[in-house]
């Protein structure tokens, strides 16, 4: 992957000989599709993702070509259809499995924090579990309580995993073909609203490594650092703010293990000032591990205090404006962006 | 059969259809309300199934207890719901059975027994056997049902749930609504054993397969599996056979389903059975029963009447709320 790639989309727009624009759901299709063709050890296990071709359609028509041994139906046995992903990764494949809904995953837990997760590990390197986990996670379609969590902060905490939260179609592909390649259990997590928007994604093959962060939007006054659909919602934010001459660096970690804690500390120590934006609740996540890594790294630097933008400690509820009181929202972005600023000294 | 034994008398014969065609509107009302925007999220609708919550439902005393699933509409009704608080919670609004928090997949009513609807499949069959085993521990005799599906089947927690009932012999009945889909999923397609009662009697428990359609047959067998739950004979397992009158959800138009098995199913529509038993073993009128159902569909406007006019929960009293879990 070249440097340039890492860049502002406009930079990789330039380096891709063949721009065309996607669907995110369309990018991750492309790369199961690319990767089943390379290797034939890997496989798919989930609900529906055969004949039906998955919730989001990501899996349409790889039952066709690859036929049903490789693209499986399963029953509704979440624990057991994971742990034989598990062994069938221990055991020479690479097999990549759905959980329709992140939500789900709290009945898989044991098969990836305990099987998965330290395998190799306990075995002392006798083997390796090349395993995807794919779901999908986040609220804002009245889905309640069992349906829209955001999820991360579990998988985070368990040594012994990879995870990925791509927010856009380009890095969805390059790191889905990636996490298929690699050999640590991944937990590939995707964002239900984030399916039907569109990016650019050269033709060429191209893969994204673990562990790089993407800096979306590059500029000087603030860090804002942010994945999976708060994305889209923080370059909204930072382009607004632009209209009054606030100049922001917004950062997409891309992967938050591992995490490319430099790219993050190099924009603070450049711009002094930091937001991060998760939508998960704030209690135990992702974003207050990053704030206590930069408070380490780039505490001198640091002209505010961390600003966090999170969900609110709460189950999820149905009702549409309830649900918005819960998630960050581009005003929320803003109001801590102007707090940060306003406190500088 | 049992059912060829046992005496219906009218008034139990009314309340049955009264039920299943309260279900019936209730669906079919809701989902224009759906269409026309008024309700978000996953909509699991009932219609083809009717007779087996009805049918079961009739056969509980108000003691006992249900937990339902993401299709748990029926079962609310026929365990005596308010419509009116359903429509408005299955709306978002501030009156409805959750304050607008649940929405459709989490409907429940602790007062009447119904532990409530849950959006994780196979997830309410060990909360139903906890209920079960805390009738047994204190030796009251109130009787579970836990209602699931061909899908919740293949989870452990069908398997796990039965075994530890059946060892302990705790007053659990559990209902198999075996629609023959989960989703697009066929039954054929995930197990080599289709007849999913069977797996009862692999564990020792007392297990049938029954029309799911004949609000009768259910009746009858849910009595009978009742009786032996009071009398300490439980757990029991029913397999109640029956087919969806459309997709998956309300956004699933359910192309995979075989037009001419969708209408095979229909002539056995249990609404339809639930009418002609009516009139053919109650011996009530046709005019009568057109009476009954304008009675039901004027219920049904008036909840969501009171559904439509009910505020939206306020966001500060949600604040306010949630404030305890920060
Ligand atoms: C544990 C779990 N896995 C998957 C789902 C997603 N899901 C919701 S309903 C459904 C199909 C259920 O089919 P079945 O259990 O037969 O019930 P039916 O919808 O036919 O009533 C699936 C896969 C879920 N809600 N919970
Ligand atoms: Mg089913």
């Amino acid at each position: 992957m070249s440097e340039t790639a890492r860049e502002h989309p406009a930079v990789q727009k330039a380096s891709s000989g063949n721009p065309r624009s996607i669907m995110y759901r369309e990018a991750l299709r492309e790369a199961l599709l690319e990767e089943m063709r390379r290797d034939a050890s890997v496989f798919l296990l989930g609900e529906g993702i055969a004949r039906r071709g998955g919730s989001y359609k990501v899996t349409e028509g790889l039952l066709n070509e690859f036929g049903p041994k490789r693209v499986i139906d399963t029953p509704l046995a979440e624990a057991t259809f994971t742990g034989a992903g598990v062994g069938a990764a221990l055991t020479g494949m690479r097999p990549v499995v759905e959980i329709l809904f992140i939500d789900f995953s709290m009945l898989i837990l044991d098969q990836i924090a305990n099987q998965a997760a330290k395998l190799q590990f306990m075995t002392n390197k006798q083997c390796s579990v090349p395993m995807v986990l794919r779901t999908q996670g986040g609220a804002g379609n009245g889905l309640a309580a069992q349906h829209s969590q955001s999820l991360e902060a579990i998988f985070y905490h368990i040594p012994g995993l990879h995870l990925a939260m791509p927010a856009t179609p380009y890095d969805a592909k390059g790191l889905m073909k990636s996490a298929i390649r690699s050999d640590f259990p991944v937990v590939f997590i995707e964002h239900k609203l984030l399916y039907m928007t569109e990016g650019e994604v050269p033709e060429e093959e191209y893969l994204i490594p673990f562990g790089e962060a993407s800096i979306k939007r590059p500029g000087n006054d603030l860090t804002l650092v942010a994945w999976s659909n708060m994305l889209p919602r923080s370059l909204k934010a930072a382009e607004s703010l632009a209209e009054e001459g606030i100049d922001i660096e917004v950062v997409d970690p891309r992967t938050l293990v591992p995490l490319d804690k430099k790219t993050i500390v190099d924009s603070v120590r450049k711009t002094q000032h930091l937001v991060i934006v998760q939508e998960a609740v704030r209690r135990g996540g992702v974003a207050s591990d990053i704030a206590s890594y930069v408070h380490e790294e780039a505490f001198d630097y640091l002209d505010a205090p961390i600003e966090i933008v999170a969900g609110l400690n709460t189950p999820i509820p149905y009702n549409l404006s309830l649900e918005k009181a819960c998630i960050p929202q581009e005003v929320d972005i803003i109001e801590a962006v102007r707090r940060a600023l306003a406190r500088t000294v | 059969m049992a059912g060829r034994k046992r005496k219906y008398p009218q008034k139990l014969l009314v309340e049955l259809y009264r039920n299943l065609y309260m279900i019936r509107v209730f669906e079919t009302r809701c989902i224009k309300l759906y269409r026309q925007g008024l309700i978000r999220g996953y909509f699991h609708p009932y219609l083809g199934e009717e007779a087996i919550a009805v049918g079961v439902c009739a056969a509980l005393r108000p003691k006992d207890r249900i937990a339902s699933t993401h299709r748990g509409h029926g079962h609310c009704i026929a365990r005596g719901a308010d419509i009116k608080l359903m429509a408005a919670e299955i709306m978002g609004r501030e009156t409805g059975y959750c304050g607008g928090r649940g929405g459709s997949m989490h409907i429940a009513d602790m007062s009447l027994g119904n532990l409530g609807a849950n959006g994780i499949v196979g997830a309410n069959m060990p909360l139903a056997l906890g209920s079960a085993l805390g009738s047994w521990v204190r030796g009251t005799n109130e009787v579970t049902v836990a209602f699931t599906s061909d899908g919740g089947v293949m989870n452990g927690t069908f398997c796990e749930t039965l075994n530890l009932a059946g060892a302990l012999g705790v007053p659990l009945i559990v209902v198999i609504e075996n629609n023959q889909y989960a989703v697009s999923t066929t039954v054929e397609e995930t197990t080599r054993e289709t007849e999913l009662y069977k797996r009862g009697i692999g564990l020792g428990v007392e297990s049938h397969r029954i029309d799911g359609n004949n609000v009768l047959e259910v009746y009858d067998y849910a009595k009978d599996a009742h009786k032996k739950c009071v009398q300490g004979k439980g757990p029991v397992l029913l397999e109640a056979v029956t087919y969806r009158h459309g997709g998956h959800h309300v956004n699933d138009p359910g192309l995979y389903m075989p037009k001419d098995r969708l209408e095979d199913y229909k002539k056995k529509d249990p609404c339809l059975l639930g009418r002609k038993f009516l009139a053919e073993i109650g011996a009530v009128t046709a005019q009568k029963i057109d009476e009954i159902e304008r009675k039901v569909e004027q219920q049904m406007e008036e909840a969501v009447e009171y559904a439509v006019n009910s505020p939206q929960p306020s966001v500060e009293e949600f604040l306010d709320d949630v404030r305890c879990y920060s």
